[in-house]
């Protein structure tokens, strides 16, 4: 059962967005905004509902090239932050690139990776990895790290090998720190994917819904824009609440941050 | 010829930050022994047993075996925290010393199973260590140390978060333990009571930097019955260990 504090934390929000998207539509009602500046809600539910098969399509196409890029990221940025663990100067070798990776814009990028990288879904998934790659790298490093004192010196009182030390000590110690790296990259890998569409233009055969969106625009399709702005919203928080999901799934039985609190 | 299984020369430990901590330790430990540590807080007990552990390197004098250093798994510590592995339930965290050294879930599972019998928690074989109560870890961190039957335990105020009555049937187990033969036990508490009810020899420390006061040999029989601590013999030396303890805290 929830309380009533409970049941009111829950309809806020929704209360709240209601609210916002009724003012909305009355406003472009009483004002009469043409649809070209300003869709209404209604108006873009309606293409939505029109068009949202082709949109689908194409934000298929992009979720494609999200999710291949956030597996490259996972596992270039984990096998990277374990070589780190190794040794400090690996790390101090290795990790002022990831930062110059991280602190160049990717819209400055883009256009570089997509000249030198003919295959275009290969172009789109280096900007997008780029992104989401340094969350990775640098939370799975600290996490790598952070492996209790007392737990470090039982296994070397026991004679632990590297890769024991690794896999049973310094691994479950980094996962909590991989997960919140992992949740922050899920919606980079987004954005990268969605940047490197801006930039690519048409690029091949298919199409994602950034380019869509690019293309609306070109056409004053105004309520079009919004449309696609809906749906890569709503995957934003489809890949956020997926990943949320599976970090609590792994960290539930002992991780601070996944147990209930004490009772 | 008399063989100690540890022996101690002149070791001092100077920290990094200029603090002494240890300073002209010269003790041994004989195969079979139980010995006590009785110090205040502070005075570099727990720093010792790193020492002996391995898990330091002394700043002066030497740590010697003279049959060889231990091999892994021969030294059994309990941590002054539990130290367990909260991704672990109990069953992998006492497994754990087993698994490091090469050998399967399956064929270690009675010497875990019996390792939890012996500190009394049987049955939280698959509870997580953030559902125990402290005194319960500190049970599992004693299990994990037995596991692999050490030549050597080290247990640094293993019982200090305890009841009484918890602490008495556990000191009670322990020297059951210990009776069976085959254990060496370096034992740190700040109770003068427990360390003169379990020992063969008490060792009191002084503080800064931490040295050895006076070696204290506990002439009482062995086994020793629960009904010792009401005996007259055992309270006259408890007193002569305060005396000598507060003696040593005099001295800085
Ligand atoms: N890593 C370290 N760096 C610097 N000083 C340290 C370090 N570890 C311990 N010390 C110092 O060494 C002294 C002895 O510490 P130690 O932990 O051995 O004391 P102890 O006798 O075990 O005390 P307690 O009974 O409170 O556990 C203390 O003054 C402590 O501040
Ligand atoms: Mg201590």
């Amino acid at each position: 059962m929830l309380t009533r504090a409970a049941w009111l934390g829950r309809l806020a929000p929704a209360l709240l967005g209601l609210l916002v998207i009724a003012g909305w539509e009355a406003l472009v009602r009483f004002n009469d905004i043409p649809s070209y500046v300003l869709p209404g809600p209604l108006a873009v539910a309606e293409t939505l509902w029109r068009e949202g098969s082709s949109l689908l399509a194409a934000l298929l196409v992009t979720l494609r090239v999200t999710l291949a890029a956030l597996l490259v990221a996972t596992l270039t940025g984990v096998l990277l932050a374990a070589l780190m663990a190794q040794s400090a100067w690996i790390e101090r070798s290795l990790m002022p690139y990831a930062v110059f990776l991280q602190v160049t814009p990717i819209v400055a990028i883009a256009p570089l990776i997509i000249i030198y990288v003919e295959q275009p879904f290969l172009a789109l998934l280096a900007c997008a990895w780029i992104v989401a790659f340094f969350p990775l790298v640098a939370n799975t490093a600290a996490g790598l790290r952070s492996a209790d004192r007392g737990l470090q010196d039982l296994f070397r009182l026991y004679g632990a090998g590297r890769l024991q030390r690794l896999r049973l000590l310094l691994w479950p110690s980094a996962l909590p720190h991989f997960l919140a790296g992992l949740r922050i990259s899920g919606g980079l890998a987004l954005i990268g994917a969605v940047v490197a569409e801006f930039v690519a233009g048409t690029g091949g055969s298919e199409t994602g819904i950034a380019f869509r969106i690019l293309e609306a625009g070109y056409r004053l399709q105004v309520p079009k824009m919004f449309a696609g702005l809906v749906l890569l919203a709503l995957t934003g928080i489809g890949i956020y609440a997926a990943l949320a999901w599976f970090s609590r799934l792994l960290l539930r039985r002992w991780h601070e941050s996944a147990l209930p609190p004490r009772s | 010829m008399h063989r100690p299984l540890v022996r101690l020369e002149n070791v001092a430990k100077t920290f990094p930050d200029g603090l002494e901590a240890l300073a002209g330790i010269d003790m041994e430990v004989g195969r079979g022994d139980f010995v006590s540590l009785l110090g205040p807080s502070g005075c570099g007990k727990s720093t010792l047993l790193r020492l002996i552990a391995g898990l330091a390197q002394p700043s002066g004098g030497q740590v010697l075996w003279p049959d060889g250093p231990p091999a892994p798994g021969r030294i059994g510590y309990v941590f002054q925290d539990p130290t367990l592995m909260p991704w672990g339930d109990v069953f992998d965290n006492v497994y754990l010393p087993l698994r490091i050294a090469g050998q399967g879930r399956k064929a270690a599972r009675p010497a875990v199973e019996a390792a939890l019998a012996l500190v009394g928690l049987a049955d939280f074989a698959h509870a997580q260590p953030h559902a125990l109560s402290g005194g319960m870890r500190m049970r599992v961190s004693l299990a994990r140390a037995l596991v692999t039957r050490p030549a050597l335990l080290l247990l640094d105020e293993p019982f200090g978060a305890l009841d009484e009555i918890t602490r008495f049937r556990l000191n009670d187990d322990l020297l059951r333990l210990w009776g069976e033969g085959g254990w060496t036990v370096l034992f740190v508490t700040h109770s003068v009571f427990e360390a003169v009810f379990l020992s063969q020899r008490v060792l009191i420390m002084g503080p800064r930097p931490g040295r050895i006061h006076a070696a204290i040999e506990i002439e009482l029989p062995q086994p020793r019955p629960p009904e010792l601590r009401m005996g007259a013999d055992y309270q006259r030396i408890c007193a002569a260990a305060s005396a000598s303890l507060a003696q040593a805290m005099g001295s800085c």
